[in-house]
């Protein structure tokens, strides 16, 4: 363990103004060019959104489907220091960088989804609050989580800025920090779906069951070990480096089976209450949950654990199935299974979508200057790979014979 | 009508209660409350102002109980039936207390002879003023042969009787306009009441069954006031069949708004919208079914209540007559081809929307596939552990 945590990490350096970054900062712009409107002229000039759905993709996809991609951190955290597995630590960083990414914003998107946002500091002013509403209880958490995430990252600012008794500091108490990072999450993510629980019939029995917030905490932990593998995936092939296969091969066993358990508890449950039946009815219901339950399906198979060490190419396929359905399970939550009544009807607009791009692209962007510019990746010298080698084959052996 | 006969123990005002008390026993075990309660209930039925159901209750105590001559023709007996599960008042209370069954085929205690000769001494003993009920057809052919009673033909029987009633009423359809056993091809020649006592008024209280409330209250307004209630111009009781059934139907307003069931069981008929596409023959059917339910079951018991079209019962022509799921005739509003919608849509999609969602999902896709064709062509390969760990 101790080796871990020394773990060095370093820039990657290279070039930053490449082709793909101006062609995201392009996207990046468009949105801006929205967003400009939508606080010059209000969220009517750029948005669909209306009275029967006051929520559309900024809310479903923006902050639902993002901070789950943001889980990185709190399901590596949770392995890394809950459950005491330090061979994941070369996992924590771009996992913490993820989480304050897909964190920050999905809180931006909250700022930009409200009506009246300039009240919007309001809700952090205790004599204003409304203790009994789930949606706060969701609001605090997030702020707090991204404020815990910026200490949790702060090491790497500090490394980068050379601040070495800060930084000797913070690490002192920098587990209450840990701590929290990991509790905050549980408590938010679990919350998103009681925020659909108390929605009642206007979401489809498809879809509405007390065992939302167990769903949505499941979904958030395989999610969160997913955009792991993703993002290491096309770390290594995008810079070139080794990958962690050995490592995240093994986190594929831990996804496998949290998405087995999310998978079983979703269909028994509709089994139970005996809302199946309407999966089988000619609308867009029903169709969206084949989908969904067929990505979860088929990221299950990719997934499922074998003797032979899945390639680079099966692990990123399963990653990215996995991710597709996860996000396809919280839009069809939020928006494809919510009714709110006869009459209203929901498609985001261009403008809608384009500010949601925007948002992944300035995402994409930020990742690239921050791994390229800061300690975040581990350093790959001649002690590391050794290192590494040496631990495939101690832990190989275990992980085969856990499989077999 | 018989005109302005002087009603059995009519009351002398609306302004005195009798002495009530000394009658307990004639209140059918009822406590003056409750008595008063329900007479006042009756007068309600008949769409009378409350006041007059302290008459009613005088007269239904008054002590002369009028005498009632049901004579059974062409029937299945519904009709008994329905008077049976009477609850307000009790059928028992109205033939032991308010008036004096004297024969009924079916709730008679003797039988035989005992009973016939008891008819005979009723009619003989109050020839002109008894009430003389008739329910089912009359059959006239060859001389009424099809329906006999200790060996006299039913026709005779009535016509016999007819002259020394003071009002004579048809229960239920058969007995009202024919019902089913004068439909075609009719081979006994049934015939309604009214048809063989033609020189008579006879009160027409038509429905299959009708409704034993719409009997006992124009029973009692006869009883209360010495007069029948007003009539239409098919001398059916105007409290009860004045509207059709269209008029107070429940599921009027889905009517109204183009809300139909298409077929039995289809989402429309479960969402309890208006029948009249399977048949109901509600707007020709003149009749108060909506308004008072049967068998004291609360609103919506009644056949459209529960989800089946009305047939007509009640309506000469109709009931019967008619295919049961042919269309109603409509006598008052048609409905228009058209609706005005009940929601209006709003939002939807926007083509370009769709075009821009479509291709940023296939696009990633698309990126998805290529990468991962590269990985597993040119992608580092994974360390993977060595054979002896197999």
């Amino acid at each position: 363990m101790a080796k871990q945590s020394d773990q060095v990490h370093a820039p990657v350096g290279g070039r930053l103004f490449t082709p793909m970054f101006f062609g995201l900062g392009l996207l990046v712009l468009v949105a801006g060019f929205f967003l400009f409107n939508r606080f010059v002229f209000g969220l009517g000039s750029v948005t669909n959104l209306s009275d029967g759905y006051p929520w559309g993709i900024w809310i479903a996809i923006d902050l639902v489907v993002g901070t789950a991609l943001g889980c990185a951190g709190y399901a590596v955290a949770l392995l890394v220091y809950i459950l005491n597995r330090g061979e994941y630590h070369p996992l924590v960083r771009p996992a913490l960088l993820a989480s304050l990414f897909g964190y920050a914003l999905g809180g931006a998107a909250v700022m930009i989804d409200l009506g009246r946002y300039w009240q919007g500091y309001n809700m952090f002013l205790p004599w204003l609050s409304q203790y009994n509403s789930v949606m706060l209880e969701t609001a605090l958490c997030i702020a707090a989580y991204i404020t815990v995430l910026m200490v949790e990252f702060s090491p790497v600012f500090l490394e980068r800025l050379g601040m070495k008794n800060i930084r000797r500091r913070l690490d002192k108490v920098l587990f209450i920090f840990i701590g929290l990072g990991v509790l905050l999450p549980t408590m938010h993510q679990s919350s998103m779906g009681t925020i659909l629980v108390v929605l009642g019939h206007q979401l489809s029995p498809l879809w509405q069951t007390q065992l939302l917030p167990l769903l949505f905490l499941t979904s958030a932990l395989f999610m969160g070990f997913a955009i792991v593998v993703f993002e290491a995936v096309l770390a290594s092939v995008g810079f070139r480096r080794p990958m962690e296969a050995f490592i995240l091969n093994k986190l594929s066993t831990v996804m496998a089976w949290l998405l087995l358990g999310f998978v079983v508890v979703r269909i028994a449950d509709l089994l139970f209450r005996g809302d199946i039946v309407l999966a089988f009815r000619a609308n867009l219901d029903a169709l969206m949950f084949w989908v969904e339950i067929a990505l979860h399906v088929t990221a299950l198979v990719l997934l499922w654990p074998r003797r032979i060490p899945a390639s680079p190419r099966r692990m990123f396929l399963s990653a990215s199935t996995m991710l597709a359905a996860g996000a396809v399970y919280r839009i069809n939550c939020y928006l494809v299974g919510y009714h709110p009544g006869d009459g209203w009807n929901y498609f985001p607009s261009v403008g809608e979508i384009m500010v949601t791009v925007g948002i992944f692209a300035l995402e994409i962007m930020l990742y690239l200057v921050f791994v390229k510019r800061l300690p975040v990746l581990h350093t790959v010298d001649r002690a590391y790979r050794e290192e590494h080698a040496a631990q495939a084959r101690e832990g190989g052996a275990a992980a085969v014979g856990q499989a077999t | 009508m018989h005109a302005e006969p002087a009603g059995f123990g009519a009351a002398e005002g609306a302004d005195r209660i009798g002495d009530l008390d000394s009658y307990r026993n004639a209140l059918g075990g009822l406590t003056r409350r409750q008595f008063l309660k329900y007479c006042t209930g009756v007068a309600a039925t008949l769409g009378l102002s409350p006041e007059l159901g302290v008459r009613i209750a005088n007269a239904a105590v008054s002590g002369a109980r009028p005498p009632v001559i049901w004579i059974s023709a062409q029937e299945c007996t519904g009709c008994t039936e329905g008077l049976l599960r009477s609850y307000h008042p009790t059928l028992e209370t109205l033939i032991l207390d308010q008036i004096s069954l004297d024969y009924h085929e079916t709730l008679c205690a003797g039988a035989g002879h005992q009973a016939e000769s008891f008819r005979e001494q009723s009619v003989e003993a109050n020839w002109g003023n008894y009430l003389l009920v008739v329910d089912g057809a009359i059959p006239t052919k060859d001389g009424g042969i099809y329906c006999q009673i200790a060996g006299k033909t039913v026709l005779d029987t009535v016509v016999r009787l007819a002259d020394g009633a003071r009002a004579i009423i048809a229960m239920g359809s058969c007995a009202a306009w024919g019902g089913i056993p004068s439909s075609g091809p009719n081979p006994t020649g049934a015939t309604p009441v009214h048809e063989v006592l033609a020189d008579k008024t006879v009160v027409n209280i038509p429905g299959c069954p009708p409704n034993p409330y719409n009997f006992l209250s124009t029973v009692l307004h006869f009883v209360a006031f010495g007069s029948l209630p007003a009539l239409d111009s098919k001398n059916r009781p105007r409290f009860a069949y004045g509207r059709l059934i269209h008029e107070n139907c429940e599921r009027r307003p889905h009517f109204d708004a183009g809300r139909f069931a298409r077929e039995f069981g289809d989402e429309g008929h479960r969402q309890g919208w208006c029948l009249y596409y399977l048949g109901c023959k509600g707007p020709e059917t003149w009749a108060n079914c909506p308004a008072i339910g049967f068998n004291d079951g609360g609103s919506g018991s009644w056949p459209v209540g529960t989800g089946h079209p009305c047939f007509g019962c009640t309506e000469q022509g109709v009931g019967f007559t008619k295919s049961i799921h042919s269309l109603a005739s409509l006598q008052t509003v048609t409905p228009p081809t058209a609706f005005p919608r009940v929601v209006e849509e709003q939002g939807g999609a926007d083509p370009a929307a769709i075009a821009v969602a479509s291709g940023i999902v296939g696009a990633a896709v698309g990126a998805g596939a290529v990468l991962a064709s590269r990985l597993g062509k040119h992608g580092p390969t994974p360390e993977r552990p060595p054979e002896d760990a197999k």
